[in-house]
């Protein structure tokens, strides 16, 4: 419901919505209260212009025209409504056919709806209209009948969409008949977008009914509706304009009205009001211990990326949203850096920021965002995206996504380095074959020529990995680019990108929320929760030596092939941090084991030690009774909530 | 507790076998994982014992009938992957529950059985009245397990419950799936790509490979001295066997 309000907040929407609220009105008041005035003949003054008495004159028997177009609103808004019920009840019962008859029989309803569809709906009216007979009746049907197939179209897709989503099909395994499934799970869902469509055809009924009534196929005398007004009026439009004009302004008003009202719920409905982001406060001011430790501990290394209290803002309903709250890291030549975290920790928007990949409406700040030297956080220039292009390389979750479908894998490889390395075309796809061949692909000439969907997503992953290696990367940035492929070809990825950092001394940033897969292929992994980084330590150290409970409980909870079978899994209680909503302390207070009050009120800074450690916990390090872990967690998330 | 025969079936899609010839045997009050790469049919041979995938061949027996796939009486149930996708974001969690229940209970009844299974999940009762969209994956999970028992089923299918799950949550719904299974004694097909998990919560294990079973047994003897090569492949590609321990996902 707070959805639909929000039609109201623009402009427009307040305007349609008043706009059709008032079409409506009229409509029911308009006969009861001018019926008399509208029907009372004056055979003393007939076909008159405008005057003060009748302000758009009147008609050949002396009528007043303005009234009988006010008084005419009901008729002509309820045959327009009638038909779009007809349309609506039509489109559904044909839309949702082909989900309750099974698939055979649902084909053939298809079948007929599409070559329905294709049929002009003007035609189908004239159709109707010379079977049901000239009258309003008649003009009702056919336009309703018109507008079915247009509407069952769309129930169709509607309904095949939620159809084939998991819960419909859970209802089915619970022996939920299919009618029911209809009313109870199908319909429900796709109301919205339903009552949109049927607003924007009512508009459409209304004016498609003036033109009827125009053509004299609705409706006829003595009754009159907008469009036979107007045709009365268009014969006598050179004696008086207005008699038309009051008609046909009529027609225009309300059919805008119920266009822009169901284009305006359309719009609150599909997409969210947001404002821009206000100037935040920021908030890193004094350097902190820390930063000048890293600082001495990066300068004399070969850095690749340096990030110094990185933040990404995005705005929200209820002010801006910090997703990442200033994280700082450094990458040297050949190093594997994992960020690990829960979904929502923040990974992902710093690798993308990285990448200055974060995107419109999101802002990214930072008091140092360096690759190679160059600064990242200057405006876009040719060198900072050629810089980008060569030095750095992305690898994506899903890499069917990654490739433009339509054109073939050696020449979007090839584009890399014709693009930013000033190749010719033969050069650069050779490169690409070469590319191809290096990570592992076989028969890379024939499969240059392939298109992305004829790779498997393992080779489509390698392939994406090769795209990377056009230019002469120095850092490869992996965001959990082996989760969706399987466990066998997850192994292949990963010993693909530990072979490339060994040969071409690449650095590698790999995110994941699998603390093996980081803890297998990394030197060096970074915990983040809430935004921030709770821990860096060597990967080696992950099983015993890390500090903070964050880590240890990630460490942990997950299964391994020795993990004890008479003994429940550590689980980690509650639920992860909204962005939206970070409490004050330390972040993870709320699940903590070890917290005390002031982990709940005082945020722990990310300390380093001699060995260049860092992690943030007022109690790191500290035993982690077991023992009381177990028992809270068998109401864990309830009492999280 | 019941037990639960494929006998030689086969799912196809058009040209393609998704599942051939599969003969496998869930005993009454065991779980056997089924493992396999994507593709390779196991959630295929799932959908068709609930009645979502249409067979070619074979039979699908519970206790020596065939499994009902029509009718309000299903003692076959099954929990999906996503349990974003899996609840239905218009209903509150105790009416999806609610309808998976058998009819002909008193509305009363049926409040107090929600009440029942929503603790039987370790969820709070008072939480029935909650849509999906105010719970995390876990707890929509734990709804969509809960529900899966308002049938009073024989048979549980769990087809990848873990995998749409952040590690942090998976933890909590193994331990749930292995103290509902031995409390109420279900049989129980559980499906995963994670060998760690299968390992943690079956007693056997079968592992399929283009649509066929190339190996089962116990768990614990197929995961030490497994014999077909695929089910070597999947071992060694758990990561986290060589340096450190840890779990495939």
């Amino acid at each position: 419901m707070r959805r639909w309000k929000g039609v109201l907040r623009t402009p427009l929407g307040l305007a349609a919505t008043a706009l059709t609220i008032g079409v409506l009105v009229l409509a029911v008041v308009a006969p009861i209260l001018w019926t008399d005035e509208a029907n009372a003949v004056d055979t003393s003054d007939i076909l008159a212009g405008p005057s003060a008495d009748h302000w758009a004159g009147t008609d050949n028997l002396g009528r007043d025209i303005f009234y009988r177009t006010l008084v005419a609103t009901r008729l002509s808004v309820e045959l327009a409504l009638s038909a779009t019920i007809i349309a609506v009840v039509a489109g559904l019962v044909l839309g949702t056919a082909a989900f309750l008859l099974g698939r055979r029989s649902g084909r053939l309803v298809s079948a007929g709806i599409n070559i329905a569809v294709a049929f002009p709906g003007i035609l189908l009216a004239l159709f109707f209209a010379v079977i049901f007979g000239v009258g309003a009746t008649g003009a009702v049907f056919a336009i309703g009948l018109a507008g079915a197939p247009g509407f069952g179209r769309l129930v169709q897709t509607l309904v095949a969409g939620i159809g084939s989503r998991d819960f419909v099909a859970a209802a089915r395994v619970a022996g939920v008949g299919r009618v029911r499934i209809l009313f109870r799970h199908v319909l429900p869902n796709i109301s919205e977008p339903l009552v949109v469509n049927a607003t924007i055809s009512a508009g459409s009924a209304l004016l498609a009914f003036a033109g009827l009534s125009f053509l004299g196929l609705g409706v006829q005398q003595p009754r009159y509706d907008w469009g036979r007004l107007l045709m009365d009026g268009i014969s006598s439009i050179y004696v008086n304009p207005a008699a038309a004009l009051a008609p046909g302004t009529a027609v225009l008003v309300a059919g805008l009205a119920f266009n822009l009202f169901g284009e305006s719920v359309a719009k609150a409905l599909g997409v969210g009001v947001v404002g821009g982001i206000p100037a935040l406060p920021r908030v890193p001011a004094a350097p902190e211990a820390e930063e000048v430790a890293a600082e001495v501990h990066h300068q004399h290394d070969d850095v690749v990326l340096d990030v110094r209290d990185l933040e990404v803002t995005f705005p929200g309903p209820r002010g801006p949203i910090r997703p990442v709250r200033g994280i700082t890291f450094a990458v040297r030549r050949g190093e594997a850096v994992g960020i690990v975290g829960e979904s929502g920790s923040g990974k992902s928007l710093t690798a993308l920021a990285v990448s200055r990949l974060v995107g419109d409406p999101g802002r990214v700040d930072a008091s140092r965002l360096e690759l190679l030297g160059t600064d990242l956080r200057a405006s876009d220039s040719r060198a900072q995206r050629r810089l980008l292009g060569t030095s750095l390389s992305m690898v994506f979750q899903d890499p069917m996504t990654s490739f433009n479908p339509t054109l073939r894998m050696g020449g979007q490889l090839a584009e890399v380095a014709r693009h930013h390395q000033g190749m010719d075309k033969k050069a650069a796809l050779e490169r690409a074959v070469d590319r191809l061949r290096s990570v592992r692909i076989t028969e890379p000439q024939h499969r240059a020529h392939q298109y992305p969907h004829e790779f498997s997503g393992g080779m489509r992953q390698r392939a994406m990995i090769g795209m990377g290696l056009m230019g002469s990367p120095a850092l490869i940035v992996a965001d959990e680019p082996t989760t969706a492929l399987d466990v066998t070809v997850q192994q292949q990825v990963l010993d693909l990108l530990a072979a490339i950092r060994e040969a071409e001394d690449v650095a590698l940033v790999l995110i994941s929320h699998d603390v093996t897969v980081v803890g297998e292929v990394c030197d060096r992994v970074l915990v983040m929760y809430a935004g921030k980084i709770v821990e860096d330590l060597p990967a080696g150290d992950l099983a015993t030596e890390a500090r903070h409970p964050y880590t240890r409980a990630l460490v942990a909870a997950v299964p391994d092939m020795d993990t004890d079978l008479d003994e429940p899994l550590a689980v980690i209680p509650g639920r992860p941090v909204d962005p939206a909503d970070v409490p004050l302390g330390c972040a993870y207070a709320a699940r903590c084991p070890l917290a005390t009050d002031r982990c709940r009120a005082e945020q722990p800074p990310l300390e380093t030690d001699a060995a260049g450690r860092r992690v943030a916990c007022w109690h790191a390090g500290e035993p982690i009774d077991v023992e009381i872990r177990d028992r809270e967690d068998v109401y864990e998330e309830v009492e999280a909530s | 507790m019941s037990t639960l025969v494929f006998d030689d079936v086969t799912v196809q899609y058009g040209h393609t076998t998704a599942v051939d010839g599969v003969s496998l045997t869930v005993p009454a009050g065991q779980v056997v994982g089924l493992v396999g790469e994507s593709g390779s049919g196991k959630s295929t041979l799932a959908r068709a014992a609930v009645g979502l995938a249409p067979m070619q061949g074979g039979r699908i027996l519970l206790d020596g009938a065939p499994v009902p796939t029509r009718g309000r009486n299903r003692p076959l149930q099954m929990v999906f992957q996503d349990p974003y996708s899996s609840l239905d974001p218009r209903m509150s969690i105790g009416e999806s529950v609610a309808e998976a229940m058998p009819r002909g209970a008193s509305r009363a009844e049926r409040r107090a059985e929600v009440e029942r299974l929503l603790e039987l999940v370790h969820l709070d009762p008072a939480r029935a009245g909650v849509r999906p969209s105010e719970m995390s994956g876990g707890q929509r999970q734990r709804v969509a397990l809960a529900r899966a028992l308002a049938g009073r089923p024989a048979v549980v299918i769990a087809d990848e419950i873990t995998s749409a799950l952040d590690v942090s949550i998976q933890g909590a719904v193994l331990n749930l799936v292995r103290e509902l299974q031995r409390e109420l004694g279900l049989s129980m097909l559980f499906i995963s790509h994670n060998l760690a998990v299968v390992r943690y919560v079956a007693t056997h294990v079968a592992v399929m490979h283009h649509g066929r079973i190339v190996e089962e047994g116990p768990t614990a003897q197929v995961l030490a001295t497994p014999d077909h090569d695929y089910t070597r492949e999947l071992l060694a590609a758990v990561p986290g066997t060589k340096p450190q321990t840890g779990t495939p996902r």
